[in-house]
């Protein structure tokens, strides 16, 4: 298994809510709107199409896909 | 001012992409290609231009869609700016912050005489750069987000519901737009914000001059009119609180102190008007193009596909924000040519969404696709913040709208319903109906 997993920039993050809105079971929304990955869920839905379409429907890439190997 | 419908309303109007040579499938448009745009002489195409069909981009748009990813097109005073109409050039460009979108700067593009006469007074959120519009951004983002959101969605209902309650009463034919698409994000905005609805025709008349006219002179006039009536509010508000954003944003603990009436002001303005005018065209247009698109609204009727996907399509196939607007702070090397620093550049909205390589074929109204990768809202720092209030408001109206008149149909001929001119919000004058 790879060791791919979902990393979120808070610092980028605008609010948008897109990736809580495509991949509504691995992201949500902290109380000041930024987005966050829901407990567990960095490495075991790094796979997920609905991942990908997230990563891609960030306006600003605050969502990607990392190599977990450090 | 006003449009009417021309003759052709059918999905052959569109400007077509397929049929031009430099466009065909075998011939993507390549970022490589170098090409003269630096050549002077006027661009042909103007921007913006009227539609000819209140949903699809004006026919005469059809060389930008060939020449792109990035051409030049020339704005209303004959000034030529460069044009994007790729999706993959839109999403890179509107993440590159060497392009402002702070009107105030030289060589800003003005769509209209109305832009220009208003673009020296400047706009909180989508007329600042960063990092101050990401600090303003910051501090309305948890009033948007999805939770809260979700948990306006039963008032956003009932208000839908008394509305079509009343339509109901009166009996048919209604027109929609003042019955209906225009109450609905009004009242809900109103809500939000903590706007008396009570003030709705002072505000309503105040933004409609603000974007549509009736000409350059009345606009500053009309500006001042809506600022007066939010400082006012604000003032009232100080003393005798309530329960919307705007309280919540005047009384916030803040280190750096409160907010200051200006910054209030310019908070309330871009709100309130971003917050209605915009939704409003969506209901109506929307409406307009389902009516216009049968077998689409049987799909929709029979529970073939969910409201939420035929909002996502609506969004992408109407861009009714045709032409975000920025300016260059440097040069910028791409798409095989370079845009100088001072130049203009719009982003047509209208053709990126119906780009080829990002929506296979785009002209045509489809549940099946996935349009969420559309550029209606734009795309980078400024994605509309209240994107996802749209969306909920206009399920909600669409679903009970077509739930509560299952034989909802126009009640005058498609092609003499007014709608809007091109350079403004893209979406009906007026929508007779009946059911």
């Amino acid at each position: 298994m790879s060791a791919v997993r979902i990393e979120i920039d808070k610092g980028r993050c605008v609010g948008a809510g897109m990736c809580a809105l495509t991949a509504p079971d691995v992201f949500t929304q902290d109380d000041d709107g930024l987005s966050e990955i829901l407990p567990g869920r960095a490495e075991t839905a790094a796979g997920q199409a609905a991942v990908k379409e997230a990563v891609r429907a960030c306006p600003v890439g605050a969502v990607s896909l990392a190599d977990g190997e450090e | 001012m006003n449009r009417s419908a021309v003759s052709r309303l059918s999905d052959s109007s569109a400007p077509s992409a397929s049929s031009a040579p430099a466009n065909s499938s075998d011939a993507p448009a390549s970022f490589g290609s170098i090409r003269s745009l630096d050549a002077p002489g006027s661009p042909s195409v103007s921007f913006p231009q009227d539609r000819g069909c209140p949903y699809h981009p004006p026919a005469s748009y059809a060389p930008l869609r060939t020449e792109g990813p990035l051409t030049r097109v020339a704005l209303y005073d004959g000034r030529p700016v460069w044009a994007v109409t790729g999706h993959a050039l839109a999403r890179e460009l509107l993440s590159d912050p060497r392009l402002s979108t702070d009107r105030t700067m030289p060589g800003f593009p003005a769509p209209s005489e109305r832009f220009d006469v208003i673009r020296k007074r400047t706009v909180a959120l989508l007329g600042v750069d960063d990092p101050e519009h990401n600090a303003q951004r910051r501090m309305l983002i948890p009033s948007f987000s999805l939770k809260r959101i979700a948990s306006l969605r039963p008032s956003v209902r009932r208000t839908v519901d008394r509305l079509l309650d009343a339509m109901e009463r009166e009996g048919p034919p209604a027109e929609l737009v003042g019955a209906f698409a225009l109450p609905v994000p009004s009242m809900v905005i109103c809500a939000l914000l903590g706007v008396p609805y009570a003030d709705h025709e002072l505000f309503e008349d105040c933004s409609r001059r603000l974007l549509r006219g009736p000409g350059a002179a009345d606009v500053e006039r009309a500006r001042d009119e809506l600022e007066a009536y939010l400082g006012e509010l604000i003032d009232r508000k100080r003393t005798d609180p309530g329960e919307g954003l705007l309280d919540e944003l005047i009384h916030r603990d803040r280190p750096e102190g409160p907010l200051e009436r200006a910054e209030l002001v310019s908070f309330a303005l871009i709100l309130l008007v971003a917050g209605h005018e915009t939704t409003a065209n969506m209901i109506s247009l929307g409406t307009f193009t389902l009516l216009n698109h049968p077998e689409q609204l049987r799909a929709l009727r029979s529970g073939r596909t969910t409201t939420a996907v035929v909002v996502e399509e609506l969004l992408r196939f109407l861009s009714i924000a045709d032409g975000l607007l920025r300016v260059a702070t440097e040069d910028i090397e791409v798409a095989g040519a370079t845009i100088r620093a001072g130049e203009g550049v719009v982003v047509a909205t209208s053709l990126i969404n119906r780009d080829e390589d990002a929506f296979a074929g785009p002209d045509t109204l489809d549940w099946e696709r996935s349009a969420r990768h559309h550029v209606a809202f734009g795309f980078g720092v400024h994605q509309c913040l209240g994107q996802n209030l749209a969306r909920a408001e206009l399920e909600i109206a669409l679903d009970g709208l077509f739930s509560r008149f299952p034989g909802l149909r126009l009640a005058a001929p498609a092609d003499e319903i007014p709608f809007k001119p091109g350079d403004t919000l893209q979406g009906m004058v007026e929508l007779p109906v009946a059911w």
